[in-house]
């Protein structure tokens, strides 16, 4: 079946900041047993975290390389001093590598090359996406607040440039980034001193309103969707339009399943509604959203 | 070192000439559409108003400088080249824009249109700021409001165009132009119409105690006991309750007032000085203007500044100097 040969499955860069060995694990049996075709490694959020993973690095790509995966490194979202300047620079001068770039400064070094575009970096249209094909860009994940409509114009012409259009489906929806870690900030310490406090919360911080409705997840400098983005329904849509990378965000919940569940959706062996139903069962109890691409509000569920 | 750039808001064409008349060099102002991003009701030029108040600023000696600093819409990219072709058109001093698209779209069609990043492009270090240079002829970039002043100072002495920063209003917490908090909670944000926190979806409610409530969508933001100033809900000024505590995570409902750092800032290599408040009144326009056109001329003229002037700017609300101090982190 032609839509299957060309839908592949994605496992985003992790967003949260996760004990190395748990991190490392995580990967181990995401490599050996999850039915991904890309799994993005690399530390988007804050650079203070990136040193703690490094020991594990190599083992972890291996393993996944062993598993069939092609693994993408993917640049830190946010590049304020000299020493994140120096790493995405290091990193993107990695010309064996295939790099997802999510700063603009990470652009300055790759073009020219092959690369990917990352959700960080602001692809709202088509003439942004030609620009980017220019550069040397061969996939695109696009931001999250677009709608349908958006996603299907960009399409059209990443069709026509060749280039592969990717879009989150799975998982809390990153909404804003900040010079200020909110995490540090909510312990009464500021970011240069934060003692990594956002350890402790390996999906995020809860934020909720006075009224006691959880509303937001902070992780770090960054600010999360407290529901997570399950687009199971719409998978069908996307791929027929030509969507052809769907993503899943990690989380501590079993996304060997989640992986899984979507896979068999874009295989046509499961029904959405089966989907949703079992994705309940995976061990992640945010409510679902999928307002964005039905050009509502993000937190809603369109049914 | 030559003399640092006023540049002033002007959401009306009142506002133009009021801030060119309290001391402004340049005035910046967008359509009313959304192409640029304070397209709030009842704000903004259309051409013949744009038209005028070019015609006003340059029988002055002034400038303006159009923002066309939203997103385009894909699919629907003709209403932003319409406004970039208008701008050239009419010789305007300056086009911001933030898309990628829409700069190559400036930088292929109006070579000659001077080209001002957005702050909105959120290009916060000298690679990324030499891309846009050296991709599209970007002559001068708003820094985001995520940098401390000598980080400015640095950044500066690696990039080849010029910086200009914002000194005072409203200040926006996550970094501008990567933030669909908006949207999230409304269906509206910044990058893509034009808009945060839209007024179209805020409610007060108050009990009958005389405690009020404000809302945003479907959300609490924050609470007021009775007599206590209750603030517009702007989603990430709420008071909101993380790991039992109640506070305001984000911000408080502060402005950015960067009047007391002049000196910094001009060391540090900037050449311009924003106001932000399209959205303001007149005589907002004129206050603000007017204290900063003081301030600015006693500095270039080696006078000490007058710090009660400006601090007194605030009204008694609460301010804050932002990134610009790295503790604010």
């Amino acid at each position: 079946m032609a839509v299957k040969a060309i839908s592949k499955l994605t496992l985003g860069p992790l967003l949260f900041n996760w004990e190395p060995t748990y991190w490392r694990d995580f990967y181990f049996r995401i490599a050996d047993e999850a039915p991904v075709d890309i799994v993005y490694l690399g530390e988007v959020v804050c650079s203070k975290r990136a040193p703690f993973f490094d020991a594990h690095l190599p083992d972890v790509v291996e393993r996944l390389n062993k598993g069939g995966k092609d693994v993408i490194f993917s640049t830190l979202s946010m590049v304020m001093n000299k020493r994140e300047a120096q790493s995405v620079r290091d990193l993107a001068q990695q010309k064996d590598l295939t790099i997802e770039a999510n700063d603009m400064s990470a652009l300055f070094h790759l073009r020219g090359q092959p690369h990917t575009i990352g959700p960080f970096l602001n692809v709202y249209n088509e003439d942004t996406l030609s620009y980017m094909a220019l550069k040397g860009a061969k996939s695109i994940c696009l931001p999250y607040e677009l709608s349908s409509a958006s996603i299907k114009a960009i399409v059209k012409r990443a069709k026509e440039e060749k280039i592969e259009i990717e879009t989150q489906v799975y998982g809390r929806t990153p909404l804003a980034l900040s010079a200020r870690c909110y995490h540090a900030r909510a312990e009464g310490l500021t970011k240069d001193n934060c003692q990594f406090v956002c350890k402790k919360h390996p999906d995020g911080m809860d934020l909720e309103t006075l009224n006691k409705e959880a509303f937001l997840t902070v992780n770090g400098i960054q600010t999360m969707s407290h529901t997570c983005l399950n687009l199971s329904q719409e998978l069908a849509e996307m791929q027929n339009f030509g969507v052809s990378r769907f993503r899943l965000s990690p989380q501590t919940s079993d996304m060997v399943h989640v992986a899984k569940i979507f896979r068999d959706v874009l295989d046509r062996k499961t029904e959405a509604e089966t989907a949703i139903n079992d994705l309940k069962g995976t061990g992640f109890d945010a409510p679902f959203s999928n307002g964005f691409y039905h050009g509502q509000e993000g937190h809603s569920w369109v049914a | 070192m030559s003399k640092m750039e006023l540049v002033c808001p002007a959401g009306t064409p009142t506002a133009l000439k009021t801030a060119i008349e309290a001391g402004a060099d340049t005035v910046y102002v967008g359509f009313r559409n959304e192409t640029n991003a304070r397209n709030f009701p009842g704000l903004n030029f259309n051409l013949k108003e744009l038209e005028e108040g070019l015609d006003y600023a340059h029988t002055r000696k002034k400038h303006v400088y159009v923002a066309i600093n939203t997103y385009p819409e894909a699919g629907n990219m003709a209403l932003w080249h319409q406004a970039v072709d208008d701008t050239a058109r009419l010789k305007a001093d300056a086009v911001i824009v933030a898309d990628i698209g829409l700069a190559h779209y400036v930088a292929r069609k109006h070579p000659d249109l001077r080209l001002h990043l957005s702050v909105q492009a959120s290009a916060s270090n000298p690679d990324a700021i030499s891309f846009y240079c050296e991709e599209f002829g970007v002559k001068r970039v708003v820094l985001p409001r995520v940098l401390t002043i000598p980080e400015i100072a640095t950044l500066n002495k690696n990039i080849n165009c010029e910086t200009e920063v914002f000194v005072f209003g409203g200040l926006c917490v996550m970094a501008e132009g990567r933030c669909a908090l908006s949207s999230y909670v409304t269906g509206k944000s910044p990058n893509m119409n034009g808009v945060c926190s839209p007024a179209s979806h805020v409610r007060y409610d108050e009990d009958e105690k005389g405690n009020l409530t404000s809302s945003l969508g479907t959300f609490l933001i924050n609470r007021f006991k009775k007599g206590e100033n209750a603030g517009y809900p702007t989603l990430c000024k709420g008071r909101f309750n993380v790991n039992n505590k109640t506070s305001y995570i984000f911000e408080e409902p502060t402005s950015l007032n960067a009047a007391t750092m002049l000196p910094e800032l001009k060391e540090a290599g900037v050449v311009a000085l924003k106001i932000e408040g399209r959205q303001r009144s007149k005589a907002y326009v004129q206050r603000v203007v007017s204290t900063f056109r003081q301030a600015v001329d006693t500095l270039e003229s080696g006078g000490a500044l007058d710090l009660s002037a400006l601090l007194a700017l605030s009204e008694g609300q609460t301010e804050t100097q932002g990134a610009y101090k790295k503790k604010w982190r």
